[in-house]
C-alpha cells in the first residue's frame, strides 16, 4: 500500500524536496501538503524584484494550483498545524487529524522582531512574505510616505532599494560599522553605500534604536542617542529565527534549530527535516543553495537511496539592480592571511581577494563582478593558485596569456564549476542537457534549473549555450534594432555616445553591421541618433531619411505631396491666407484641407511642383511647417485673455514662442504641442506629447500626453509662475526627450520606460541640469532650425525633382 | 533582341543611394544608383500598390518602398522577404560617366 508522506510547510524546501522526490519516484506517496500562507509555493529570493515593480507576482510562482494536481498533492493551504501525535503518527490541524508514514517539517524559520517598545505597533512589518511585500508596496503608494528599514544587510537593503524606488523617502538604520557586515568587507560596504546613497536612501551606520514611537500606528523611529525618524512604515529586516515551535513542542531534539543528521533526518526515524528551520552540525541556514542541497539529499532518503549532505562554501549577490557586488568564503583579517586588491575608484570596482598558504580563502568584489564564479570556483576546490598569484585578480581572461573575451572565461570554466549557485548546477550538467537538445536557455532552464532562481547567472547559461554550440548558438539580445546588427536601439545609443562614433560608416564598422550600407530600419534612427548626439561633428544624410523628411512634403498614396505652411501658434493673416488660395489654383491643388493641429494641408501637389509652391509660399512669409518631421510639428493655442472672458493668460503669445523657440528640432518621433487659456482647455493641451495650461497663477506644465493610437492624458511636470520659466522647463524636456529616447517612441512612450520622476529629476528638481539641456538644445537648434524650403526652393532642386530624361517612342538609332 | 542604348543623363544627376525617374510611354522608370555606385533600374511602381520605389531608401541592391515599406531586388525585381511579387528591370550602365539605359522594352509599338 502506497505510505503517507505529509509535509509541513509549503515553501521553497519542501517545493524542491517535492520536485526532486516526483523525479525519483512518482507515486511512492500520499503527499498532503499544509501551508499557513493561502498560496502555494512561490519564488521568494525573487520577493525584492516584486517590491520594486521590476517583476509581478504571476512571474516568481514556481508551483500553481496545476502542479499540484498533476502531481497528486492534497493542498491544505491556510490551514495551520497545531500538533503532531508521534505515538499515534497523526498531523493535528483545525480540519481534525492527518495520520502519517513519513512527516517532514518544513516550517522554515520567523523573521526576528526586536522587542523594543513600540514594536507591535500596526505599520511595524518584516521582510519575509508576499503580505509584507503587498503591505510596503500599498505604504508606497502614499505621496511624500517615510520609510525607516532596521537592518542593512541582504534583505534590509534589498527592502530600502525596492521602497526607494517606489518613491518612498527610506533611511536605513544599522547597528553595525558597515553594510552587509557579514558578506562585504569596510571597502566594499563603502561603495555600497555611496551607490544606495546616490539613490537618494539615507544611511545610518553604527546606530542602535531604541524604540518605535506613535500614538495607535507607527509614527518613527527614536535612537539612543535621542534622534528622531518620522516614518509611516517600519521595515525590521534584523535576521531570521528558525521556526521549531512544533518540533519542540512534539519532543524533537532541537537547538537553535530542528537537529538532523546527514539524511535530513530528526531524532525521531519517521520525521524528516528541511530549510531554514533545520540545524545541521550546529549551523543553520538562510541562502538558498545549502538548502536546495539538502531537499535532494532529503528526496533521495525518502525513496531509501545512499545521500548525505555536506556543507558547502556559499557565495552572496545582491539582488539589486545597479548594484553590483559579489561575495564568498571568508575574507576577514589575519596574520596568516595575504590580500590582493584592485581598486579603479573612478569606475567604482573594488576586488579584494584573501589567500591563506598559496590556496583562495576568500573574494569579495563590487562593481565588477564578472569573474566571481571563477574565483568561487578556487575556494571551493581548494585550488593552489602560486602559479597565477601574479594576474589572479584581472581573472580567467588573463590567465595563460588568452585574449580577454568575456567568452573565454567561461570556456576556461572546468566542468565541475559551478555556475547557478541557487540550484547547484555545474558547467558539465548544462553541457550534458545541450547535447541532449536544450539548445535555449528556456530548454536548459526547463531541465536542468539553471538560472531559474535568482536569474542573476542568466548571463553565464548563455555563454555556456554559446561555446558549446559554436555559432548554432545566437546570443538572444532583447529586441535588436533590425536585421543588420544584434544590438538594441539602446545599446547602439549607448555606444555612439561612449565610443563617440560620428558618422554613420564609423556605426557600421565599429559596432559590427552585418550589411553594407544598413536599411530602411536602421538608418532613419541612425541619422537621427548621430544628429542628436553630435550635432556639430555630423552632416546630415538626406538619404537616410523616410522620403517625408527628405523632401519636406507628405508623400500620399498616388505619389504626389501634401504641403503644410507653418503658422506660428495657429495663427495666420488675410495675406497668408490669399497666398495659399493663389497657391492652391496655380497649382492645381485637388484638395485644401484645415488639420487637427490649426494649421492648413494642401494635398496633391506633384513631385516636381514642390519647389516652386515652397517658393510662392516663402515669397508670402511662410515656412515648411514641417508636417512630415520626426520632429517639433504644431503648437495649438486657443486665443487665450485677449479675447476670452475666460482666459487667464496670453495663452497664444506664449504659443508662437514655444513655436519660434522649438521649430526644425528634430526629434525621435513627431512631437506636438498646445498652449490653453485657462482649464476649460480648448487647445486640448491635455492630451499632447508636451501641454501647458494657464491659471490665474501662473502655468502648468503637462507632458507625455497621446491622442492617436492610444488616449493618455499628461502628467503634470512641473507649476511655474511665467513664461519664461514655461519655456525653459518644455525646452529641457524636449532635449532630454532627443537625447534619450529610443528613435519612433513618442514621449508618452519614452516616459513610461524611464519614468516621470527621473525626467523631473533632470529637468526640474536640478537646475543646472535643467540650464545645460537648455544649451545643448541651443547648440543644436545653431545648426538645423532652418526653414528647408527657403533652402530648397532653386532651379536646381527643381530639376533633382523632375524626370532625369523623357524618352519618345522613337529609337535613338 | 539587340539592345538600344539610350543616354538619359550623368552618373552624378543621381545621389548615392538615391534614384531619378525617366519618362516613357510604358510609365516612369526608375534609376538607381547605390553606395557602391553601380547603376540599376526598375518600373517605378511597387508590386504591391504601385508606389513610386524612386522614392525609396537604398540600401545594398535593394529599395524599400516608401509607402508600405516592401523591400525590392535591383537584381531580380522580386519582392523580398514574405511579400510576392515583382517588377520589370532594365539594363543600365555607365559609360564615361554618361548612363545608358536599354531601351529595347520601353519604345512600345511605334518604335522603329
Amino acid at each position: 500500500m502506497t505510505q503517507n508522506l505529509v509535509v509541513i510547510g509549503a515553501g521553497m524546501a519542501s517545493g524542491r524536496a517535492l520536485e526532486e522526490l516526483f523525479k525519483r519516484s512518482p507515486d511512492a506517496y500520499n503527499v498532503t501538503l499544509f501551508g499557513a500562507e493561502p498560496r502555494g509555493n512561490y519564488n521568494r529570493i525573487m520577493l525584492s524584484p516584486v517590491l520594486s515593480g521590476e517583476k509581478t507576482y504571476e512571474e516568481i510562482v514556481t508551483h500553481d494550483a496545476d502542479w499540484y494536481a498533476e502531481n497528486g498533492v492534497t493542498t491544505r493551504f491556510s490551514e495551520a498545524v497545531t500538533g503532531i501525535d508521534r505515538e499515534r503518527k497523526v498531523v493535528i490541524s483545525s480540519g481534525g487529524e492527518t495520520p502519517y508514514d513519513k512527516l517532514i517539517i518544513a516550517t522554515g524559520s520567523n523573521p526576528f522582531i526586536i522587542p523594543m517598545p513600540g514594536h507591535d505597533l500596526p505599520g511595524v512589518i518584516s521582510y519575509r512574505d508576499l503580505d509584507d511585500t503587498n503591505a510596503m508596496i500599498e505604504a508606497a503608494g502614499k505621496p511624500g510616505a517615510k520609510a525607516v528599514v532596521i537592518g542593512g544587510g541582504l534583505l534590509g537593503l534589498e527592502a530600502a532599494a525596492g521602497l526607494a524606488l517606489r518613491g518612498m523617502d527610506v533611511t536605513v538604520v544599522h547597528l553595525m560599522g558597515h553594510l552587509m557586515e557579514r558578506q562585504l568587507d569596510e571597502a566594499a560596504g563603502y561603495l555600497l553605500r555611496k551607490e544606495l546613497v546616490g539613490r537618494g536612501i539615507k544611511v545610518l551606520c553604527s546606530s542602535n534604536s531604541k524604540e518605535i514611537y506613535g500614538d495607535g500606528k507607527v509614527e518613527g523611529l527614536r535612537l539612543d542617542n535621542g534622534t528622531e525618524l518620522p516614518c509611516d512604515l517600519l521595515v525590521m529586516a534584523v535576521g531570521i529565527r528558525p521556526n521549531i515551535a512544533l518540533a519542540k513542542e512534539a519532543g524533537l531534539a532541537v537547538g537553535r534549530g530542528i537537529h538532523i543528521d546527514d539524511q535530513c533526518i530528526t531524532s525521531d526515524e519517521s520525521i524528516l527535516s528541511v530549510g531554514e528551520c533545520v540545524e545541521h552540525n550546529g549551523a543553520v541556514f538562510g541562502l538558498v543553495a545549502p538548502i536546495f542541497d539538502m531537499a535532494k539529499v532529503l528526496a533521495a532518503t525518502l525513496v531509501d537511496e545512499a545521500a548525505a549532505y555536506t556543507p558547502k562554501e556559499v557565495a552572496t549577490k545582491l539582488k539589486v539592480t545597479g548594484c553590483d557586488l559579489f561575495s564568498a568564503g571568508d575574507f576577514a583579517d589575519g596574520d596568516d592571511r595575504e590580500d590582493i586588491v584592485f581598486r579603479d575608484p573612478s569606475r567604482g570596482v573594488y576586488k579584494r581577494l584573501v589567500l591563506k598558504d598559496d590556496k583562495l580563502l576568500g573574494a569579495v568584489m563590487y562593481g565588477d563582478t564578472a569573474d566571481g564564479n571563477w574565483f568561487f570556483q578556487m575556494i571551493q576546490d581548494g585550488t593552489d593558485v602560486s602559479e597565477m598569484r601574479d594576474t589572479l585578480i584581472f581573472g580567467p581572461a588573463f590567465q595563460g596569456g588568452s585574449p580577454v573575451d568575456p567568452m573565454a572565461a567561461v570556456a576556461a570554466l572546468p566542468d565541475d564549476a559551478e555556475i547557478c549557485g541557487c540550484n547547484g548546477v555545474s558547467k558539465g550538467d548544462i553541457i550534458a542537457a545541450i547535447l541532449d537538445g536544450a539548445t535555449d536557455l528556456g530548454a536548459v532552464r526547463a531541465v536542468t534549473k539553471a538560472s531559474g532562481s535568482c536569474g542573476t547567472c542568466t548571463g553565464l547559461v548563455e555563454q555556456v549555450l554559446s561555446t558549446t554550440l559554436g555559432d548554432d548558438f545566437v546570443m538572444p539580445a532583447a529586441q535588436p534594432m533590425c536585421g543588420c546588427t544584434d544590438m538594441t536601439h539602446e545599446d547602439v545609443r549607448r555606444m555612439i555616445k561612449s565610443k563617440k562614433l560620428t558618422t554613420m560608416p564609423a556605426v557600421f564598422q565599429e559596432l559590427g553591421w552585418k550589411t553594407s550600407c544598413g536599411c530602411h530600419v536602421c538608418r532613419p534612427a541612425l541619422n537621427f541618433y548621430l544628429l542628436a548626439d553630435w550635432p556639430v561633428e555630423y552632416q546630415d544624410d538626406p538619404q537616410s531619411r523616410f522620403i517625408n523628411e527628405r523632401k519636406h512634403a507628405n508623400i500620399q498614396k498616388d505619389g504626389t505631396y501634401s504641403v503644410v505652411p507653418r503658422m506660428w501658434g495657429g495663427m495666420t493673416t488675410p495675406n497668408e491666407l490669399r497666398a495659399i488660395a493663389d497657391a492652391a489654383e496655380k497649382y492645381n491643388v485637388p484638395t485644401v484641407h484645415v488639420t487637427g493641429g490649426q494649421r492648413i494641408d494642401l494635398l496633391g501637389v506633384k513631385g516636381e511642383d514642390l519647389p516652386k509652391i515652397w517658393a510662392d509660399l516663402n515669397a508670402a512669409g511662410m515656412v515648411s511647417g514641417h508636417a512630415y518631421a520626426k520632429g517639433l510639428r504644431t503648437v495649438k493655442t486657443c486665443v487665450g485673455k485677449d479675447h476670452c472672458r475666460f482666459g487667464t493668460q496670453d495663452s497664444t503669445g506664449l504659443g508662437i514662442q514655444l513655436e519660434k523657440h522649438l521649430w526644425g528640432s528634430w526629434t525621435p518621433h513627431k512631437v506636438k504641442l498646445a498652449v490653453s487659456g485657462c482649464p476649460r482647455n480648448c487647445a486640448e493641451a491635455t492630451c499632447k506629447d508636451i501641454g501647458v495650461v494657464c491659471v490665474d497663477s501662473g502655468y502648468q506644465v503637462g507632458v507625455a500626453g497621446a491622442a492617436g493610437m492610444d488616449v493618455k492624458e499628461t502628467e503634470r511636470l512641473v507649476d511655474v509662475a511665467t513664461e519664461e520659466e514655461v519655456i525653459e522647463h518644455v525646452t529641457a524636456f524636449m532635449q532630454l526627450y532627443r537625447e534619450n529616447a529610443k528613435y519612433l517612441d513618442r514621449p508618452y512612450k519614452w516616459v513610461a520606460k524611464v519614468g516621470l520622476d527621473w525626467v523631473k529629476e533632470r529637468v526640474v528638481d536640478d537646475a543646472e541640469s535643467r540650464k545645460a539641456l537648455c544649451e545643448r538644445f541651443a547648440l543644436s537648434q545653431s545648426i538645423y532650425q532652418k526653414d528647408p524650403w527657403a533652402e530648397l526652393a532653386t532651379p536646381e532642386t527643381e530639376k533633382a525633382y523632375s524626370p532625369i530624361a523623357t524618352l519618345n517612342l522613337e529609337a535613338a538609332e | 533582341m539587340t539592345a538600344t542604348w539610350i543616354e538619359i543623363g550623368a552618373l552624378k544627376d543621381i545621389p548615392v543611394r538615391g534614384a531619378r525617374v525617366v519618362k516613357t510611354a510604358q510609365g516612369c522608370v526608375a534609376v538607381f544608383r547605390t553606395g557602391d555606385d553601380e547603376v540599376f533600374a526598375l518600373d517605378d511602381a511597387c508590386p504591391h500598390k504601385q508606389g513610386p520605389l524612386s522614392q525609396g531608401i537604398v540600401h545594398g541592391r535593394k529599395v524599400t518602398c516608401p509607402l508600405h515599406n516592401w523591400v525590392i531586388s535591383f537584381e531580380s525585381g522580386e519582392a523580398q522577404g514574405a511579400d510576392e511579387g515583382s517588377v520589370n528591370t532594365y539594363d543600365v550602365r555607365v559609360e564615361d560617366g554618361r548612363l545608358l539605359l536599354d531601351a529595347t522594352n520601353l519604345m512600345g509599338r511605334s518604335a522603329a
